[in-house]
């Protein structure tokens, strides 16, 4: 059965509809790529789910109930996780007051906020080293790792994650996907927007390109790579392979 | 040397009325960007609501810090309650709206609030029983420092630090700063924004509200229109601390007693104002982020 099923979502910025309808579903353990140019709606994918962008209509159900109406605050304590594009840490907390907001849920049991941040530390050791650190004085990297340690303290059953690699030097985007991959070996699911199509379409298991509102294709993600479309457009196929 | 500590005395005291409805001014800026000029008003509704209780013990015979203590808690609690209802009834439905929206609902809800208040108690001055305070005190290099200036200041003190832990050290005082910085990625640590928004008015309102009742023991006289002056000053005292920055506001609102005591003093009480307001505006000249703001930092 699927953990998150996505059924005809419309959402609008004002008049403008930027989801025209879109369906899609992630089952449990998988890692599913949402590929797309600037501007498809992938973010607004992320967010219409996550509650942070209302949709005008459509259905989401997550883990059995519908949350295409909840307010944000109600879904992550479903299980969903959401790491933003452009990491949103709070820059003016340290690095610890960072992953215990990410236990704000659990604020009630102090002790298994411990627990889970030790573990956080456990899989990302270089966080460890600046746990009293401001967060806005981390490297791009370690805030990324800290964006997904703040979401991995509620234990989701599925992380969204919005351009994890953006920014970073090619050896962390090598590091972010490792931990991707390890995260998924836990047993949580992962829906994954990136830019890195290559990378991401050799993490995931399956793949979706949206343009424009739109999904123009989906697909087993090794299928999806071998696409001549895809490639031209976000592999930076070479025209004679295309043609 | 003994005219100039009299004044600071007298500034530090009221400077801690000013402070406490600053605080309330800088945590609403802090974390949902209005400026509630309805603020001022939570301050008169609890020198109110406060001079009320006073009355009642009186009639019943109650000991004076029973009287007083009663009042300080009834205050605090029923403007806490009030701010609470006005966010969720005035501001919440306006949140997404432009920021033009939601400061003009403010200044409605200030004009309700004055208006309802000389509805209910008249236009002119209540007092508060003037011999209900000892008038005894110590000098202090020259200075006469009375019982009651000390107690409302260290009271004054003892409120802001409370204030101070619950937002340094508890999970819903992080919660306001993490969400006064980042609202979207606040909802997706699972906080309830509009839960938190409403603790903040809830705090927000009582500060004022214990302000209020200081003032009108400390000055006897309260009107329905005290609370707009005041929220001029506390703003000023807000601004010039760096709005959004609660040890600013506290450091802001005591300044802004003294420059107040000493301009009333060295210069004219008819000038106090001017002054004040002369540094409003010069703050927001030369250094609009105040004296401990940060960098504005323009967000999408």
């Amino acid at each position: 059965m699927a953990l998150l099923e996505v059924r005809d979502l419309h959402t609008f910025y004002g008049s403008i509809e930027a989801l025209k309808g879109i369906s899609f579903q992630v089952d449990e353990g998988e890692i599913v790529a949402l590929l797309g140019s600037n501007g498809a709606g992938k973010t607004t994918t992320l967010r219409s789910i996550s509650g942070l962008e209302r949709p005008r209509s459509g259905l989401v159900r997550f883990a059995g109930q519908e949350i295409q109406r909840m307010p944000a605050h109600r879904i992550v304590q479903l299980g969903l996780g959401h790491v933003p594009e452009g990491r949103r840490i709070f820059v003016n907390l340290t690095v610890e007051e960072n992953l215990s907001l990410g236990g704000y849920l659990l604020r009630r049991t102090p002790h298994e906020v411990h627990l889970r941040r030790d573990e956080v530390f456990e899989r990302l050791p270089r966080l460890l080293e600046r746990r009293h650190q401001l967060a806005g004085t981390l490297s791009g990297g370690e805030q990324q790792m800290l964006a997904i340690g703040r979401a991995l303290i509620t234990r989701p059953k599925l992380l969204a994650l919005d351009e994890p690699s953006m920014g970073l030097a090619p050896i962390l985007v090598h590091a972010i996907f490792q931990t991707i991959a390890e995260i998924r070996k836990g047993g949580t699911a992962i829906l994954l927007v990136e830019q890195n199509a290559r990378q991401a379409l050799r993490l995931a298991d399956r793949g979706y390109v949206l343009e424009t509102g739109s999904i123009v294709l989906q697909d087993e993600a090794k299928a999806l790579a071998e696409n001549r479309r895809v490639q031209a457009a976000y592999l930076g196929g070479e025209p004679e392979v295309a043609l | 040397m003994s005219v100039f500590v009299q004044y600071l005395v007298n500034g530090l005291t009221i400077g801690s009325f000013y402070a406490l409805v600053a605080l309330g001014y800088t945590m609403i800026y802090g974390i949902i960007r209005l400026i509630n000029f309805a603020h001022g008003d939570l301050f008169m509704v609890g020198a109110f609501a406060g001079w009320l209780v006073v009355a009642a013990g009186a009639g019943m015979h109650l000991p004076v810090a029973m009287q007083l203590l009663l009042a300080l808690l009834v205050a605090m609690v029923v403007v806490g309650l009030l701010a609470m209802g006005m966010e969720r009834v005035a501001y919440q439905p306006l949140l997404k709206s432009s920021r033009l929206a939601i400061l003009i609902t403010a200044l409605g809800v200030s004009l309700a609030l004055e208006n309802g208040a000389m509805i209910a108690f008249g236009a002119g001055f209540d007092t508060y029983p003037a011999n209900i305070l000892p008038l005894s005190g110590f000098h202090l290099f020259g200075a006469q420092v009375g019982y009651v200036q000390v107690a409302m200041f260290g009271l004054a003190i003892l409120l802001m630090a409370g204030l101070y832990l619950f937002v340094q050290f508890t999970p819903v005082g992080t919660a306001m700063r993490a969400l006064s910085f980042d609202q979207d990625a606040a909802r997706l640590m699972g906080i309830n924004v509009e839960g938190v928004v409403l603790i903040t008015f809830l705090l927000g309102g009582s500060l004022a509200a214990a302000s209020g009742v200081m003032m009108g023991l400390y000055y006897t006289q309260i009107n329905f229109m005290m609370g707009f002056l005041m929220g001029l000053r506390a703003f000023t005292a807000a601004v010039l601390g760096g709005i959004g920055n609660i040890p600013g506001a506290m450091v802001g609102g005591l300044l802004i007693g003294v420059l107040q005591s000493l301009s009333a003093g060295y210069i004219s009480s008819q000038w106090q104002d001017v002054i004040v307001f002369a540094v409003l505006i010069l703050v927001l000249v030369f250094k609009p982020t105040g004296l401990f703001g940060e960098r504005v930092v323009e967000r999408m």
